[in-house]
């Protein structure tokens, strides 16, 4: 045991679920630590329970199997008690609020009042520079603008852990860059913890401290590289070596589980 | 600018009916064009219409019927008893469709709250509209009648007012139920990350997102209240509305073929007003009908 | 690869048992407030007296269901017949389209019914014409809605596919527009099959020929025979059955074959 509780702890964690043909194993025997502040990638072909396991550690699923700890605490728990923030794929505005509105919901749902709620939203709203758009609504804008609504949403309650479904997955390239900055520049100043699904090598090496490599029948984490790469992530270090170094070492860890069938989505 | 080009369209649309119907009117044989006649009256199949003044009545004498006294002596021009008729069955539909409205919107709640109650309930809702139970109208009125004479008071536009809630439930019923599933699996599982219950996701998530699917079953709902309330004055002889004086006057219509033109105006009329208001509604509930396809 | 929902697990078996079970419990409840508490008003007979009326009367009451049934296909087969040609000159012409939009639209608000009278006048109150052209427009409107849906539902990929392969309008027509509009046609078929019969119905309250389930139905509540009337009103509903699964069953058929 260390001093400081893991943000995230999973022990042993599996899950089954049935289905019509029989059951189907989607993780089995994950055993994961986040650190405080540490910024985790799970990467690994589709059906390698990346996805699931993300579920769990937000208790929209619970496991068959194992026990799952989000700062010491249950993850029904630390759900109830906002202590992580999330962002999926599609970033899942409301079509009917407002940029503003969308990012005060959690903040309205748990009842804090309409002055705390426009500071938040404001402070929000600049962290993800769209200062501008707060009356906007959503299908004024962008993708890559969505999914800074949906970030700055998900970090509405100051949560101590951020959960991110592959947030950047149906973007463009471009964008995608400059949000992995924007990323790594809002995970600093927050200091919160993230575990962040993927399934762009580059995106996993560039953002994480740690790339949780899975692979799938059954779903299981085969293993993890250590990034190694300086706390400070730039537009340089896209180019540098030790950043290659990064990518290498995660595909030869994928490419290690995924021989059969390489190219499966 | 849309709705400008829509109306203009839809003027044009009516007066090509109205060229269509004078223009019959014109070659069309008087006695129509019927097959399989073997010289003895009322024999044969009718394919097209008697044109004679009695059957079809030129446009313009069907409005200027609607200014002239609805029944000779003192009696108000056609046109004021048609407003008023209307109004009645206005109100009694707007009755009957709170009536349907709210028991469509507690259906819909129930079915989506417990699978259970979907499953049990579903099927009968569908299948009690494939069926015409309108058909229940007299039945409805006599059972009316029953409970009148039995001490409760039960007037009878009351019947006439349930009938049409019966018509107006079922859009709302099915229109509500779809709206409150149509919320994706991503905002649900927001909601969820949000320790939201369910009353907070029905507020916040199910209930605005429900508001397209709404908007379309309440037209239907508002469509339905006032073809239901015609049709039950007519099948139970409630006296005062449009139905019945339309019925009224159809049986005149020989000696004063125009008159029964002005019921089925006003029956027009409030079917557009009754969806027009619902329009009006989507107008307020704009915003939440962000990303609705403009059909 | 996501979840399926698991919060509300119930066994499949539910899923016929649960509307059988609704039927049954409403079936006994409304004996036991007829027949047991005895509570109920005389228009309400019990199900059983119904039922042996049905039985009993069954020879009159398949006549007059004849009448209704056959004014509501005719109704249904003309009116669909009319719509598939107006909305396939609407797709092709769009000044029609605009033409027909306001005038459908204001159709689907407006109680048709209400003209029956004046076709009765018009086609003369020995004919049936009045109570079939009712059940045609009222048919007329869903499924002139839906295949001009349907004609519209070509994507762009498949469109741009076939104009690279070089085929004819006419290959195009019968290898995707049509194809496509098929499942479109059998739902609002399937729509317009229970509003035909309804109005069919519907307008023999309004007066014509003295046949027909409504007609009965009308004046057997006004005389008092409440079971009788009832007796009417089940095959009214027999009716409206029978045309919603057959119709329902020609839409499972075309959405089943129809391209995904």
């Amino acid at each position: 045991m260390t001093v400081t509780t893991p943000a995230v702890r999973a022990d042993a964690v599996g899950k089954v679920f049935p289905t019509k043909t029989g059951e189907v194993t989607a993780l089995t025997d994950v055993q994961l630590d986040v650190a405080p502040g540490e910024f985790v990638s799970l990467i690994g072909p589709s059906g390698c329970g990346k996805s699931t396991l993300l579920r769990l550690i937000a208790d929209l699923d619970a496991p068959t199997s194992g026990t799952l700890e989000i700062f010491g605490k249950p993850a029904a728990k630390a759900r109830h008690d906002q202590d992580y923030g999330i962002a999926f794929q599609q970033a899942g505005l409301l079509p009917w609020r407002t940029v503003g509105e969308n990012i005060g919901l959690p903040l309205e749902i748990h009842g804090k009042d309409k002055r705390q709620r426009a500071d938040r939203v404001a402070e929000l709203a600049e962290l993800v520079g769209l200062t501008d758009f707060v009356d906007s609504h959503p299908d004024q804008l962008s993708g890559g603008m969505q999914q800074r609504v949906a970030i700055a949403r998900s970090l509405a309650e100051q949560p101590r852990l951020l959960l991110m479904d592959e947030p950047f997955g149906a973007l463009d390239e471009m964008t995608r860059e400059y949000l992995q900055s924007e990323l790594t520049r809002i995970a600093a100043e927050t200091h919160a913890a993230v575990v962040f699904v993927t399934h762009s090598i580059p995106e996993a090496v560039f953002l994480s401290d740690r790339v949780v490599v899975m692979s799938p029948r059954p779903g299981r984490i085969t293993e993890i590289v250590d990034v190694g790469l300086p706390d400070e992530r730039d537009e340089q270090l896209r180019e540098a070596p030790e950043y290659y170094d990064g990518v290498t070492a995660v595909r030869e860890a994928l490419h290690g589980t995924t021989t059969a069938r390489p190219n499966e989505r | 600018m849309r709705g400008a080009k829509g109306l203009g369209w839809g003027i044009l649309g009516v007066l090509s009916l109205i060229l269509l119907w004078e223009g019959y009117k014109l070659v069309g044989p008087a006695e129509g064009v019927v097959v399989g006649d073997d010289g003895s009256a009322g024999s044969g199949t009718i394919l097209l219409p008697r044109t004679h003044e009695r059957a079809m009545p030129h446009v313009w004498d069907m409005a200027a019927r609607l200014f002239e006294s609805t029944s000779g002596g003192d009696s108000p021009p056609l046109i004021v008893s048609v407003a008023n008729a209307a109004l009645l069955t206005l109100g009694i539909a707007a009755l009957g469709l709170v009536i349907g409205v709210t028991v469509g919107m507690a259906l819909g709640l129930v079915m989506q709250r417990w699978r259970l109650a979907e499953w049990g309930l579903l099927p009968w809702i569908i299948v009690s509209q494939t069926v015409p139970l309108i058909a229940f109208a007299p039945v409805i009125n006599s059972i009316g009648n029953q409970i009148d004479r039995g001490g409760t008071p039960w007037p009878q536009w009351l019947s006439v007012a349930v009938i049409a809630s019966y018509l107006a439930f079922f859009p709302v019923a099915v229109g509500a139920l779809r709206g409150l599933e149509s919320p994706d699996r991503i905002h649900l599982d927001l909601m969820k990350s949000y320790a939201a219950g369910y009353r907070t996701t029905l507020l916040k998530l199910r209930l605005p997102a429900s508001v397209p699917h709404l908007l379309p079953a309440l037209r239907l709902g508002a469509a339905n209240a006032v073809l239901g309330v015609v049709v039950a004055e007519v099948s139970i002889g409630m006296r005062g509305g449009l139905g019945r004086m339309l019925i009224q006057l159809a049986g005149q219509a020989s000696g004063d073929p125009a008159a029964p033109w002005g019921p089925i105006f006003g029956s027009v009329v409030l079917g557009l007003i009754a969806a027009g208001s619902i329009a009006v509604l989507g107008v307020g509930l704009k915003k939440y009908r962000r990303g609705e396809a403009s059909a | 690869m996501s979840a399926p929902a698991v919060a509300r697990t119930l066994p499949s078996w539910a899923r016929w048992v649960a509307p059988i079970g609704t039927g049954v419990i409403g079936l006994a409840l409304w004996v036991l407030y007829v027949d047991v508490l005895q509570a109920a008003p005389l228009m309400l007979p019990s199900p059983i007296a119904i039922g042996e009326e049905l039985v009993l009367r069954w020879d009159i009451i398949w006549e007059d269901m004849l009448i209704t049934a056959s004014n509501a296909l005719i109704g249904l087969a003309a009116g669909s017949l009319i719509a598939v040609m107006f909305a396939a000159i609407a797709a092709t012409f769009r000044p029609v389209d605009g033409m027909l939009a306001p005038i459908v639209a204001a159709l689907a608000v407006i109680p048709i019914v209400a003209i029956t009278p004046i076709l009765n006048t018009m086609f003369g109150a020995s004919s049936q014409f009045g109570r079939q052209a009712v059940a045609g427009l009222t048919a007329f409107i869903p499924v002139f809605v839906n295949v001009l849906r349907g004609l519209h539902q070509t994507t762009p990929v498949h469109r741009d596919l076939f104009r690279s392969i070089g085929a004819t309008g006419e290959q195009t027509f019968r290898k995707l527009t049509f194809p496509t509009a098929l499942p479109y046609l059998t739902t609002g078929l399937r729509i317009a099959s229970s509003l035909a019969v309804i109005s069919a119905l519907v307008a023999e309250y309004c007066g014509g020929p003295a046949d027909g389930i409504g007609t009965a139905i009308a004046s057997y509540a006004k005389s008092g025979h409440a079971a009788l009337a009832w007796a009417y009103v089940v095959g009214g509903i027999l009716i409206g059955l029978a045309f919603f699964l057959v119709t329902a069953a020609l839409e499972w058929w075309a959405t089943r074959r129809a391209p995904a």
